[in-house]
């Protein structure tokens, strides 16, 4: 993508006007969050004013519009990940929610005392603790994946690790921290060679790889709406159909039945089984607005500059003495997790802060990889397609400047 | 001095700079100045967890005053935490009690002492209340 056409996406995100402490704001914690389009908050306000009612209830006007916008962003979702079916998209509140529902209801269906599931060392903690809370509920083992020193996952221990009690992998398709990103596809063949299912965490993805669930054959693959540029509040589970037919129901409540008597209660089909209560069909709608948006710029137009940007940022700060990037993957998405020198993360992103720049600093939820990497956490950049060389020249001003300051 | 008048000190000395960079430039000079804890203060019952930074906290009463002692991971942590103790170091339990801490807005750094900045600032602060609190029921 050439200036001119980042300078028209930039003019389509309000916020990156905005002055910080009088200073122009650059964002680079766009990992953590990307910041929204006009159109989607316009999707928003629009809905809200022109098209709110509860939907699958209604009978009347507003409610079937509703609830044709709600099925038509799930549709969208589905073509965005390139699902086979509408039904294996369920809407929940994000990848966290997503994770919660699997371990929850596969747990319930497929595991016992003995058996085990396996993660990697790079996941952040909502990859880690819904599986440490389904191992304790039933006395069943977590095997992790462990990484080499430039931050890629182990293969031959994974493939080692797979054995008759494990029940299911759950990896993240890109590392929040290290930007690694593992070779998923590679992962999810190995273990359906033992009839694995795997479940891939696109929370970090989504915004930046073209995904195919179906070139995949991921059996779970999830993500949230707000790290996509939607709002927040929504996300996706995508479940091949056999195995959300084959798990029960995650919470209870209206939308997720097919008929209630006190005596017995009977269950919705795919994917409203899973969505209890009064789904997000303003987030829902929003979101497939994102998406829209996203791929009228491309994927792949955005994987190519995000690129750039990354090699440019990490050419530009090797040149700072004391530089130590954390995560050095061949494979690498657009964050760069660093450390100067013996200068603690957090002074680092504190004095960035006040040069105007958004940067996150500490565990980024993914304590024990930090543990394991043995430092006090790290200060963490991440782009978006609408960053620019510019600000990173602007950074590494103000990198030089606090650096000294510091030392 | 009160611990009034230490803060309103401390609160002079921050309000000469305008600038973010200068006001951080003190604090960096206010950490790298303060005299590391002794080693075997460092235990994990002195130790307050942030997730961002670590502080460990060290309290003794001496002739009827409370001394504390403190160091963090991180300059700036530091240069608060040599602050709060030179606000609240050699006074009573009862007024370090009965002290409300008002530089720490004043001078513009309340942003490190929200509960979700989590650098073991609140923590702290909470900590050498607490101590002066058992000390003072020591005492009785």
């Amino acid at each position: 993508m050439n200036t001119d056409q980042i300078k028209k996406i930039r003019a389509d995100f309000p916020i990156l006007t905005e002055k910080v402490y009088n200073k122009d704001l650059i964002y680079f914690d766009n990992a953590a969050t990307t910041q929204k389009p006009r159109c989607v908050v316009e999707k928003i306000e629009q809905s809200y004013y022109h098209s709110n009612a509860n939907i699958h209830r209604g009978t009347h006007y507003l409610s079937i519009i509703a609830t044709e916008a709600h099925e038509a962003a799930r549709s969208a979702v589905a073509a965005f990940l390139n699902a086979g079916k509408r039904e294996e998209i369920v809407f929940t509140r994000g990848t966290t929610e997503a994770i919660n529902l699997v371990a929850t209801s596969f747990g319930e269906a497929f595991c016992q005392a003995g058996d085990e599931i396996i993660i990697s060392v790079l996941e952040h903690h909502s990859n880690i603790v819904p599986w440490q809370m389904l191992c304790e509920r039933k006395k069943m083992k977590l095997r992790i994946i462990p990484m080499n020193d430039k931050g890629e996952l182990n293969l031959s221990v994974y493939a080692a690790l797979l054995n008759e009690k494990t029940r299911l992998v759950s990896v993240a398709h890109v590392s929040n921290v290290l930007g690694t990103v593992n070779p998923v596809a590679e992962m999810i063949q190995i273990a359906h060679e033992r009839n694995i299912p795997v479940l891939i965490d696109g929370a970090q993805a989504v915004p930046h790889i073209l995904v195919d669930v179906q070139a995949l054959d991921a059996d779970f693959y999830v993500f949230s709406g707000h790290k996509i540029y939607g709002p927040t509040g929504i996300g996706a589970l995508y479940g091949k159909e056999k195995w959300l037919n084959a798990i029960p129901p995650y919470q209870g409540g209206g939308e997720m039945i097919q008929s209630v008597t006190f005596e017995k209660t009977t269950y919705n089909e795919l994917p409203f089984k899973f969505e209890a209560g009064t789904p997000d069909y303003i987030g829902s709608t929003a979101l497939a607005e994102a998406l829209h948006y996203v791929q009228e710029i491309g994927i792949k137009n955005i994987a190519d500059y995000e690129h750039e940007l990354l090699l440019y940022a990490t050419q530009r700060m090797n040149e700072i003495e004391g530089m130590r990037i954390i995560g050095t993957a061949d494979h690498k998405s657009s964050v760069i997790s660093f450390l100067v020198g013996r200068i603690h993360p957090y002074d680092l992103g504190m004095l960035l802060d006040k040069l105007g720049i958004a940067t996150r600093t500490g565990f980024h939820c993914a304590q024990p990889l930090i543990d394991e990497l043995g430092i006090p956490g790290t200060v963490r950049i991440s782009f978006a397609f609408y960053n620019t060389k510019d600000e990173i020249d602007t950074f590494i001003n103000a990198l030089k400047r606090v650096v000294t300051m510091l030392s | 001095m009160t611990i009034n008048e230490l803060q309103d000190e401390i609160i002079e000395e921050f309000s000469q700079f305008d600038d973010w960079m200068d006001k951080y430039s003190l604090l960096i000079e206010l950490g790298n100045s303060l005299s590391t804890l002794n080693e075997k203060f460092k235990t994990p019952q002195n130790i307050i967890e942030g997730c961002q930074s670590r502080v460990w906290l060290n309290a003794e009463m001496n002739d009827g005053m409370l001394i504390f002692e403190g160091e963090s991971d991180a300059v700036l942590v530091k240069g608060i935490v040599s602050l709060l103790i030179k606000v609240l170091s050699n006074h009573t339990p009862d007024e370090i009690l009965n002290t409300e801490l008002y530089f720490v807005d004043k001078i513009g750094l309340k942003e490190h002492l929200s509960p979700t900045r989590s650098n073991g600032l609140v923590s702290m602060i909470k900590q050498m209340k607490m101590y002066a609190l058992a000390f003072k029921a020591k005492q009785q």
